[in-house]
């Protein structure tokens, strides 16, 4: 086995990580400030038709993946009139918003079903990506690898380390105590939102635009729902949801890889694997873990303000 | 928490639809009124779409004797309703093209014996329900073929979606096709143990091209292995439908179902007061399975998968010929005999060469 067989094996396990960590970062950012949005793939599905709808007429892949980022917007802005103008319980309209994302963007998408386009081009970065084994491995990628990265860290550190993220924290964990100090709770709760459904709609876009570059209704899969799995499995620590979707990514992977070198297991285990080996991981975490985990206290639950 | 679930929706969804068709055609009386029920969107450019393609043909062959209509994504599990409102909505003929409708045409077929049902891939039937499907197998025998042709490493990619009949047979259709070109032909099959996930498919095929198949064969239903075909600059066949447009470069041919032929008859059947419950199941012979242009392959490639498609067709070579090994050493079909047609509807185990261990 050369080198190059494990560089293209790393490259399909980190393209296939991408959805999970851009919907799973926006999903983490909505939690944290007590929204439990179970519309993450019907948002990805609206992203992936809009993002895939936009670059056909545009040309360009980058407007694509902001039509994706708009329409994912949209769905949650939804989502957040229902749940924070309406006080609708969060686990209906979320599932209505995944419902309603599935019907919409076959009906926007029907026109263009069948149409392709080439994918984003992969970046050359000078100097990084001709660095040998590691470059084209992790300097190869295509633009959506390197925003999700960056998302990854401009979320770990608004959390951590800015007072906005200290609010976003506090709307979560007691949303009474915020708003007697004066937080415009429906507001933060708003924008987390509005910041997860524009996550998942570039992740759908990410899809359509470089995955597998095309449209085709519920193309998704059920990657929405992995991602909100990926939030929980992630104690909605930022960075272990990199680590999850790339635990996930590389047990999908490897599993293929093992069936094609015809190692002889039964193909409907291997198949379960990734989700055995996620969930085996969830459990590895929680036994070891002795401080509480980061659990928002008030997820899911709605909050309206007494006057 | 209200009990909002998909199926609910769905159904609810589809009966809406029904509504509307009903009143859409109460006007025509006279005409043969013919419904189609997809278990998908007939805008997926595969199966459903593909369904859709043969009833517009029967539309336009028989015109003003026929009124059609289709109701598109309707759940499995809730299609009982379905079927017993058509059948009650005025409808002569019914057409349920999903394998999972087979127990809800059986049941309605009962309590309206007056309408005739057609169940596609089913096979049970009752004195007002016939089954009907294809050869898909005969197809891949040629593709088969192409790909022994082709290959320069003698490595070929299989994605499979689920280990049922339709699809062993067609794997193992695909290496007989292959090794009557090529006896050193290396199989790898990957088993994706889903029908359409685009994203898992495309995984599939990079996993395959990064182990040195030059060639991926697909029996799944997105264009995504052949769009990373593609961007590798190997090959590739299509399912279902023509799928050339998503890779002129790497598409070899496809496997196209052509239901229209089979659905004028039957209609026609019942224009005339003849039709009978039977059983159908048609390849290349009766036209239902069909090969897209030949193309990206040398003239005498194209010569060979042209004269084979004929020969087929003409019943003069069938894919399950003896002599046939199964892989465990033991006699499928001898020299001169075929392996029975009851035999490939129940496929389980692969020929001789398949390195792969059959999912159970």
């Amino acid at each position: 086995m050369s080198s190059v067989f494990f560089q293209a094996v790393a490259a399909t396990i980190i393209a296939s990580s991408i959805p999970l960590i851009l919907a799973a970062i926006g999903e983490l950012v909505a939690e944290r400030s007590g929204m439990l949005n179970l519309g993450v793939e019907g948002m990805m599905l609206m992203g992936a038709v809009c993002g895939f709808i936009g670059a056909y007429f545009s040309g360009s892949t980058l407007i694509g993946a902001l039509c994706g980022v708009a329409a994912g917007m949209a769905m949650a802005a939804l989502y957040g009139l229902l749940t924070i103008g309406f006080a609708v319980n969060q686990v209906a309209a979320g599932l209505a918003l995944t419902i309603f994302g599935q019907g919409l963007s076959g009906l926007v998408g029907a026109h263009f079903v069948g149409l392709k386009r080439d994918g984003a081009p992969h970046l050359h970065l000078p100097w990084l990506s001709d660095l040998p084994y590691i470059g084209h491995m992790l300097f190869g990628e295509d633009g959506f690898a390197y925003v999700a990265v960056g998302l990854v860290a401009g979320v770990a550190w608004f959390l951590r380390y800015s007072r906005a993220g200290l609010d976003l924290r506090a709307v979560g964990d007691n949303p009474a105590s915020a708003h007697a100090l004066g937080m415009p709770v429906g507001g933060i709760r708003l924008k987390a939102v509005l910041f997860g459904g524009a996550c998942a709609g570039l992740s759908g876009a990410y899809l359509t635009l470089a995955y597998t570059p095309f449209w085709s209704p519920g193309l998704s899969a059920g990657r929405g729902w992995i991602a909100l799995a990926l939030v929980v499995f992630a104690s909605w620590k930022p960075w272990r949801v990199v680590l999850g979707a790339l635990l996930f990514g590389g047990a999908t992977i490897l599993q293929l890889q093992a069936q094609a070198l015809g190692i002889r297991l039964p193909s409907q285990m291997l198949s379960a694997l990734p989700y055995v080996v996620t969930i085996l991981a969830l459990i590895l975490l929680n036994l070891r873990r002795n401080r509480g985990s980061l659990t928002p206290a008030a997820l899911g639950l709605p909050f309206v303000a007494d006057t | 928490m209200t009990n909002l679930s998909r199926r609910n929706l769905l159904t609810g969804a589809a009966s809406l639809g029904l509504g509307a068709s009903i009143i859409g055609t109460a006007s025509a009386a006279t005409k043969l009124k013919a419904a189609f029920v997809y278990v998908g969107p007939v805008g997926d450019f595969g199966y459903s779409y593909q369904h859709d393609q043969g009833r517009l043909e029967m539309q336009k062959a028989l015109g003003d004797k026929v009124e059609t209509s289709f109701l598109e994504s309707v759940p499995e599990a809730g299609s009982e309703q379905t079927f017993a409102q058509l059948a009650r909505s005025g409808h002569d003929l019914i057409f349920g093209t999903s394998f999972g409708y087979m127990d809800p045409m059986v049941k309605v077929s009962k309590q309206y014996p007056k309408v005739k049902f057609e169940h596609a891939t089913g096979y049970k039937r009752t004195p007002n329900l016939s089954t009907y499907s294809a050869k898909f197998h005969e197809g891949r025998y040629v593709i088969g073929q192409i790909a022994g042709k082709m290959t320069k490493n003698n490595t070929i990619g299989y994605i499979a979606a689920f280990p049922i009949p339709e699809v062993v047979s067609g794997i193992n259709a695909f290496m007989l096709g292959a090794q009557s070109v090529n006896p050193g032909i290396k199989l790898k099959i990957i088993w994706a143990n889903v029908w359409f996930d685009p994203g898992k498919e495309a995984d599939a095929a990079k996993v395959l091209l990064s182990q040195g198949c030059d060639i991926i064969c697909q029996h799944t239903d997105s264009a995504a292995p052949l769009q990373v075909v593609e961007k590798a600059g190997k090959h590739g066949f299509g399912q279902s439908s023509d799928m050339a447009r998503f890779a002129p470069k790497a598409i070899l041919t496809s496997i196209v179902d052509h239901w229209g032929g089979y659905y004028i008859k039957r209609t026609q059947a019942v224009l005339d007061g003849t039709w009978k419950s039977t059983d159908t199941w048609g390849g290349m012979d009766l036209d239902m399975v069909r090969m897209a242009p030949f193309t990206n392959m040398p003239d005498n490639v194209k010569a060979m998968a042209v004269a084979t498609s004929a020969a087929i067709k003409a019943d003069k070579l069938n894919p399950f010929h003896g002599p046939i090994v199964k892989q465990d050493g033991t006699i499928a079909a001898k020299a001169g005999d075929v392996v029975a047609d009851k035999d490939i509807l129940s496929m389980n185990w692969y020929v001789k060469g398949i390195d792969d261990k059959l999912p159970s």
